[in-house]
Order: C-alpha cells, then structure tokens, then sequence
C-alpha cells in the first residue's frame, strides 16, 4: 500500500520537477528582458513593460493558467494549447515577471562608478553589463532569488486547476480513489526535501560567491 | 605642439552655470593641478574631458584628435568610445571591479580592446598580443609596488593600494593623458604618502598628467602648472611659483588663507 501510494505520488512529483525546470529556464533569461524593458529610456516600452508587470503581478496565478488554457479556445475558436504547454506559458511568465523587479533592484544597487570606470577603459555597454556589472548582481540577488524560486516550487502544485496530475494533484486522486486521508499529509514530506535540497544549494552558491565584497 | 587643447568650455546642471569658457592648453608631460574649494567646477571639469559629462559648449582636442566639438554632430558611441581612450582616469572610489583579482582589474579591458583589434587575425597572434599585456600588467604592478598582490582581490586590499592598483589599471591602455580626481580624498591620511609617491613616480617627460587635488604641498611639489578654479572660472593659472608666491586673485588668496586657517585650527 505505502510503497504504491509512493510509487504514483513519485509520477506527480515527476511533472512537479519538471514544471518547476522549464519555468527556470524560461523565465530567467525572459525575466532580463522584461528588466531592460523596465528600464528603458523610451518611455514607451517602459510604460508598456511596467504595465504588463503590474497585470501579471496583481492578478492571481491560478487565474492566469485558466485563462491561457482556456482563452485561445474561446476566443479564436481553436484548440488552443495543450493541458502542460498552457501551465508552463503561464508559470513563465508570471515568473519572469516577478524575476525582472529582483534583476532591477540589482542591477540598480551597483554603483555608477562600476559603469564609469568600464566606460574610461574603453568598454563597451554590453561588455560592462556582462563583464561588469552581471556578476555583482548575481551576488546580489542570490538571496531574493531564493525566496523566490522556493515559492516557485510550492506554486507548482496550481497546476492541479487545468487537471495536470502534478504531486498535488496524484495524493488528491488517490485520497479520492482509495478513501485514505494520508497520503494528502505525505506529500509535504516531498515538498520539504526539494525545498531543503534547494536551501542547501543556494547557500553553497552564496558561499562560492563569497570570495569577494561589494 | 600642445597636447591638450581647451577651447570655450562650458557646461550647466539646470540652471546652475559649472564650467564657464574653461579654455587652455597642456604640453606633453606637463602635469596639471586643479585646486578649488569644492564645488567650483573641478571635477566636472576632469568629467567632460573623460566625456563621462557632456560638455554644453566648446571643444577638446588631443594630439590635434577633435574628440568634442560643440558645434559637430554627435558621435556615435564607438567612436566616442575609441577618442575616450586619449584619456585615463583614477578615480576618487578608485572603482575597482570587486570580483577580479588585481591582475585581472588590470587587464580585462585590454584585452577586450586587443579581441576588439585583431579581429580576423590567427588565435597565434591574439596570444602573443595577450601575453604583451600580461607582461605589461606585471610592470606596471612592480611600478606599483604591488606585485606580490598580484592574485588578491580588492576587497582585501588597503584603500591605499586600490588606488594603486586603479593607477596602474589606467596606466596599462596607455592613454596620452591621465587624469586624477581627487585621488587620496577617500583615503586614510597614513594611506595618502604612498598613492603620492607613485603618482610623482609616474612624472616624466611622456606621462602628461591633470590632478585634482587639495594636496596644496604635493601639488607644488609635482606639479609644473597649478589651475585654480573658482565659480566654474579659471581664476589663475601658472607655474607653481606663480600660483602659490604671488597670486594676484582675490578669490586664491582668500581660498589660501582660508586653507591656512584650517590647518592652524587644526594644530590648536
């Protein structure tokens, strides 16, 4: 019973996993370019950016993945996307969103001699940025960032709202399926060892990034 | 032939008038001292010759290079980039780049520039170019007096030999000239002596150098030119002798005494 009961909790951890790696994957590099958006001298894109920001911000999760699975379809008529795809267009972009005001912060707490002193050697604004500038924010933001992506972890478990069978979701079935209560409590236990896994790792990269100040 | 040439130079902040008509010249290896109460223009002065302020009005040319005229058109920012490099600057923060080493502060962008140059030459080429400025880098270090800080990180460093190591980082894209902004204001006074001592180790016929600085005796000492500037005017300018025996300004000899003043109500 137990070791079957672990065994499909284990399918739903599976999709939990991977939901949580494409949106990093996603949403960091996205989260950058939502950054520069917010930051931009046209006051167009800024306006723009800072305002789809605030949408997706101000608005829940849950309801963002309803309305991509479900509003291509009644809207255009068409199949729209599939059950995954429609979580992970959301989850990315809810979470770059929350990533590019962390990048901002950042990238705003360096130091205007950084970039002068990059600009008098004769770099480029793309070198400072990434020769510069990127790594002290990287610094920077580790802490945030991990607040954040354990948040991410636990918010995976929405996805339940448009039936994919992530962890959640499996001990639900099965407390529906079998009439059991325990299984439901279990899962924190799986909860608890990817955040605890992911604590470990933030802090060994906060410690490897230790070897300098400022 | 002049180096440096300041025509007409003129900036504001709002309605605020920094910089007015700054206009003069500087022969290869002169050196300059800017003295000034603060505030009255100097650092903005050594900005808009680094171009990290643009000037209003007015033009600056080096070895007869226009690198800003009011009255041309914009440049683009690669080439304000390439006329940029006529000039080095240490700042007052020194701003090193905290998660480089010293050996890597120092030649970072010298490579990025030798990347930059050789493009399309053989990977041969580029390491020989590299180790060139590998090999610069050390120089200047032991010129420093920091070659055994070679792979420490700034954070570990004194403030005195940040700055050191900011001048050498200047140093290393040979610039024709080099500009100091206040260079000892953020340090320690114990720390000040040997960021001077390098500084006037860098005199010579080659390094023309513009120092900001409230240093009055190492600028009478090292310097073949003192400036003073007032309200964002050249109020005097001359040799040391000139400047500190005889200035005829009301404005200099009230910022003397003033200077004076705090010096002996210090020892009270």
């Amino acid at each position: 019973m137990f070791l079957d009961v672990t065994l499909n909790l284990l399918e739903g951890f599976k999709l939990t996993i991977l939901i949580f790696l494409i949106t990093l994957v996603g949403a960091l590099p996205l989260g950058l370019v939502i950054t520069f958006g917010s930051m931009s001298k046209i006051k167009f894109i800024k306006g723009l950016t800072k305002g789809f920001v605030w949408i997706v911000r101000g608005t829940p999760l849950m309801l963002q993945i309803i309305l991509v699975f479900y509003g291509p379809g009644l809207i255009f008529h068409t199949n729209g996307l599939g059950r995954l795809p429609a979580v992970l267009v959301a989850f990315i972009i809810n979470y770059a969103c929350y990533f590019s005001e962390i990048y901002r912060g950042g990238i705003e707490s360096i130091s205007q001699g950084q970039y002068e002193a990059g600009q008098v050697l004769g770099m480029t604004k793309t070198q400072i940025f990434f020769k510069v500038i990127l790594m002290q924010v990287v610094k920077r933001i580790i802490p945030p960032m991990g607040n954040e992506i354990i948040t991410l972890v636990k918010d995976t478990s929405l996805a339940r709202v448009v039936s994919c069978v992530e962890l959640l979701k499996a001990a639900q079935d099965i407390v529906g399926l079998k009439a059991i209560i325990w299984p439901i409590f279990y899962i924190g236990a799986f909860y608890l060892l990817f955040t605890g896994f992911l604590t470990l790792l933030f802090g060994f990269i906060e410690k490897k990034l230790n070897y300098y100040k400022g | 032939m002049a180096v440096l040439e300041v025509e007409n130079l003129g900036k504001s902040f709002g309605g605020n008038q920094v910089l007015k008509n700054i206009s003069f010249e500087l022969e290869k290896g002169e050196v300059l001292a800017i003295i000034g109460s603060s505030g009255g223009g100097k650092t903005t002065l050594l900005r808009c010759l680094n171009q990290l302020t643009k000037p209003d009005s007015g033009s600056i040319t080096v070895n007869n290079d226009v690198i800003f005229d009011s009255k041309a058109g914009k440049l683009s920012d690669s080439e304000l980039r390439k006329k940029r490099l006529h000039f080095g600057l240490v700042f007052q923060q020194f701003n090193l780049f905290p998660q480089y080493n010293v050996f890597k502060n120092l030649t970072l962008a010298a490579r990025l520039l030798a990347k930059e140059n050789n493009k399309g030459k053989s990977l041969a080429e580029l390491n020989a170019t590299y180790a060139e400025i590998d090999k610069k880098a050390e120089d200047l270090l032991k010129k420093v007096g920091l070659t055994e800080k070679k792979t420490a990180y700034p954070c570990e460093l004194s403030g005195g030999q940040q700055q050191r190591v900011a001048i050498a980082r200047a140093l290393i894209l040979n610039p024709d000239i080099l500009c100091f902004d206040e260079p000892t204001s953020a340090l320690d006074p114990e720390l000040t002596g040997e960021v001077l001592r390098v500084i006037e180790g860098l005199k010579s016929q080659d390094n023309t150098m513009i120092i900001v600085t409230h240093e009055m005796e190492f600028a009478r000492r090292v310097a073949s030119k003192i400036m003073f500037i007032a309200d964002g005017v050249i109020e005097e300018i001359g040799t040391p002798e000139e400047v500190f025996e005889h200035p005829t300004s009301e404005k200099l000899k009230s910022f003397f005494n003033k200077s004076v003043e705090v010096i002996a109500g210090k020892e009270e």
